[in-house]
């Protein structure tokens, strides 16, 4: 019996026996994070870290292993966490970028109307000119929030729609701009030139701007989320992301990599088609959630 | 930016040169690899490890009778493999015996079913086909003023009705009713209907899908999937399957550098073909489904061609 054991015996069987637990909880980690989208090269380096702890503390249960992993998780969400940059004298300009139909024009829709909530004066700027009926969307938006809306015609330069909303929001002294643009894959050169030609614009008539550039990405993107975030980041200086669409099925663990390996935070979340469905981040409620 | 697979079991192969053989051993290394480079391409965690399983006995039981390395050897089963999983043809398109042939699109938010369904019918209109369109997507600002315009750039009809004041079911349906009748009376032999993005978990909207197709009977149902998705590829497309018995999928935003590797995961979940690819925002930018595609993305551009020539 365990009694008569000698000591070190025990040590022994308790340290394989914990080591046997934590390879198969292990493993059963690894495929919960691999299954949310985090990826493997974020998930391994999550892992591994893990393993070494699990090794030199003996840890003794998988519950204790997931808690060590939620606080690896939330470390990396947390540690990109940076304080919203607000300029000293209107307007604050904030532009929505990100590839085709990840919610762009409901996520300036919803922003327009939680900033108004909060008794800010907003503006709205409709710079996608390009995609069928993209400014009768969000004019839609503009009547739900009662926030007016600066446009230009249909196949317009969206530059133009911009220098003609910054120069307004500044003669009006609103307090938030906020700026639609067309989707676009990151990999069109052309398109990520005209993003970038709008941020100049934007820098021309409100110096400093645009202070947030938000990459909206939609819950369920795979891999390709880091390359988006990657060249957006080059085009237009991302300052932090629009996670969407995680009222669906999709746990939108790419964020993690994001944050991992670009630094960018999450800023808001989208949790239905509704105007109230926006919410500020919460790297709490979005690791539990990550982890089911 | 990504070292491509082909070039990965090259460099997993070169401490074993010499040995002309895939043994058990020998190929657990490339296995790894392989697994590695489907999970960066994001297909499904499940599909990927039946894949491997797969590659993995057909490995163990090649004869090595062509001028191919091991690491040739792998590639090609990989490719195979994955060639096997995605159908090797292009699926055909199917037409009803009495028109108008419905074509029903269904997806997740933001997938590219208004734009597929232009697409679609300038595809079918070149082929000599008068598509009528019609949106029933009475949710989302705009949907269908965007519908209207897209039908009017590629220059075909649209049924556009009339909304009553409380939007909801009872107008999807009627909407799809008078479509229906329109394009009989009209002698349009297709119709369209292009529905509003809904999750797999929306009892309700899911439900009113179901009743669209009861109402319908559409002789094909078109699942329109985002080629970025990663792993929530399978929950979805099987939500909708399992609901709707899909007949084939439509992947859109190929023009990017996503790999694509939701096509085999929802081939696998579904059983049903992928059928056309979208290549751009334009009305053109459109094209029917062939496998080397996706499967040259995943190992690596320009490896088959070279690969085919010599096995
Ligand atoms: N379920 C859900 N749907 C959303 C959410 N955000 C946006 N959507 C839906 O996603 C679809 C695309 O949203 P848009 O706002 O048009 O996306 P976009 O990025 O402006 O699209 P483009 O301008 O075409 O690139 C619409 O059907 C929206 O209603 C969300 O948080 N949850
Ligand atoms: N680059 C590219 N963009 C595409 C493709 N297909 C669709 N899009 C774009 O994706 C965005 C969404 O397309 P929609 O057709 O509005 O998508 P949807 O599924 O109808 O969206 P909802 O009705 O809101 O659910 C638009 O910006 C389209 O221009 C494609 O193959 N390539
Ligand atoms: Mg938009
Ligand atoms: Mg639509």
């Amino acid at each position: 019996t365990r009694t008569r054991e000698s000591l070190s015996t025990t040590l022994g069987t308790v340290v394989a026996l914990t080591r046997e637990v934590d390879d198969a909880s292990l493993d059963d980690l690894e495929f919960a994070l691999l299954a949310s989208d985090i990826g493997a090269p974020t998930t391994n380096e999550i892992i591994g870290r893990l393993r070494d702890r699990a090794l030199r503390q003996g840890i003794a249960s998988g519950a204790e292993l997931r808690e060590l992993l939620k606080a690896e998780i939330l470390r990396i969400l947390t540690s990109v966490a940076k304080p919203v940059y607000a300029p000293s004298n209107p307007p604050e300009v904030v532009m929505m970028v990100g590839v085709n139909g990840t919610g762009k024009t409901t996520t300036s829709g919803k922003l327009a109307a939680l900033y108004r909530r909060e008794g800010r004066s907003v503006l709205l700027c409709a710079a996608d000119t390009f995609r069928a009926a993209a400014i009768e969307q969000l004019e839609v938006w503009s009547q739900r929030s009662g926030v007016d809306l600066i446009k230009t015609k249909q196949g317009g330069d969206p530059s133009a729609a911009l220098f003609d909303a910054a120069s307004a929001a500044k003669a009006r002294a609103t307090e938030i701009l906020l700026v639609d643009t067309a989707g676009r894959l990151h990999t069109k050169a052309d398109l990520m030139k005209e993003l970038d030609k709008m941020v100049r614009t934007s820098d021309k008539v409100v110096p400093g701007s645009p202070h947030q550039t938000l990459l909206v990405i939609d819950a369920t993107t795979g891999q390709n989320g880091l390359q988006q975030a990657r060249l957006f980041t080059e085009a237009a200086k991302v300052t932090g992301i629009v996670l969407t669409k995680l009222d669906g099925t999709a746990k939108g663990g790419i964020v993690v990599a994001i944050a991992h390996e670009l630094g960018l935070p999450v800023r808001y979340v989208g949790i239905g088609e509704k105007i109230e469905d926006i919410i500020e981040f919460d790297p709490v409620a979005f690791t539990e959630s990550l982890l089911g | 930016m990504f070292e491509a697979l082909s070039d990965k079991l090259q460099r997993s192969f070169k401490n074993l040169r010499g040995q002309g053989t895939l043994t058990d051993e020998n190929i657990n290394d490339a296995l790894r690899e392989i697994r590695v480079a489907l999970l960066e391409s994001d297909v499904n965690l499940d599909v990927a490890r039946d894949i491997i399983e797969h590659i993995r006995a057909k490995a163990l039981g090649s004869t090595v009778a062509t001028a191919l390395s091991p690491a040739e050897q792998i590639v090609k089963i990989v490719r195979d493999e994955l060639m096997e999983v995605l159908g090797k043809d292009t699926a055909r398109f199917k037409f009803a015996s009495q028109p108008p042939t419905v074509i029903l699109m269904a997806g997740l938010q933001g997938s590219g079913k208004t734009t597929t369904t232009g697409k679609l019918a300038a595809w079918l209109k070149k082929g000599g086909h008068r598509p009528l369109l019609v949106s029933v997507d009475v949710y989302r600002p705009a949907a269908r003023e965007q519908l209207k315009v897209v039908a009017s750039t590629v220059g075909v009809q649209i049924y556009e009705g009339k909304l009553s004041e409380t939007t909801g079911t009872a107008d999807v349906l009627r909407l799809a009713k008078e479509a229906f009748r329109e394009a009989r009376n009209f002698a349009n032999d297709v119709l369209i209907v292009d529905t509003a993005g809904r999750l797999g978990i929306d009892q309700a909207l899911m439900d009113e899908m179901a009743q669209l197709k009861k109402e319908l009977n559409p002789s094909e149902i078109l699942f329109v999937a985002d080629a970025m998705t990663g792993q929530d590829a399978v929950n979805s497309a099987k939500a909708f399957n399992d609901l709707l018995q899909i007949t084939g999928a439509v992947l859109t935003k190929m023009d990017g550098d996503s790999r694509g590797g939701a096509a085999l995961s929802i081939r696998k979940i579904t059983g049903q073909p992928i059928k056309f690819l979208g290549t751009g925002e334009k009305p053109d930018a459109f094209e029917p489904f062939h496998p080397d595609r996706i499967v040259s993305r995943i190992l690596g551009m320009g490896d088959i061609a070279t690969l085919l020539e010599r096995a």
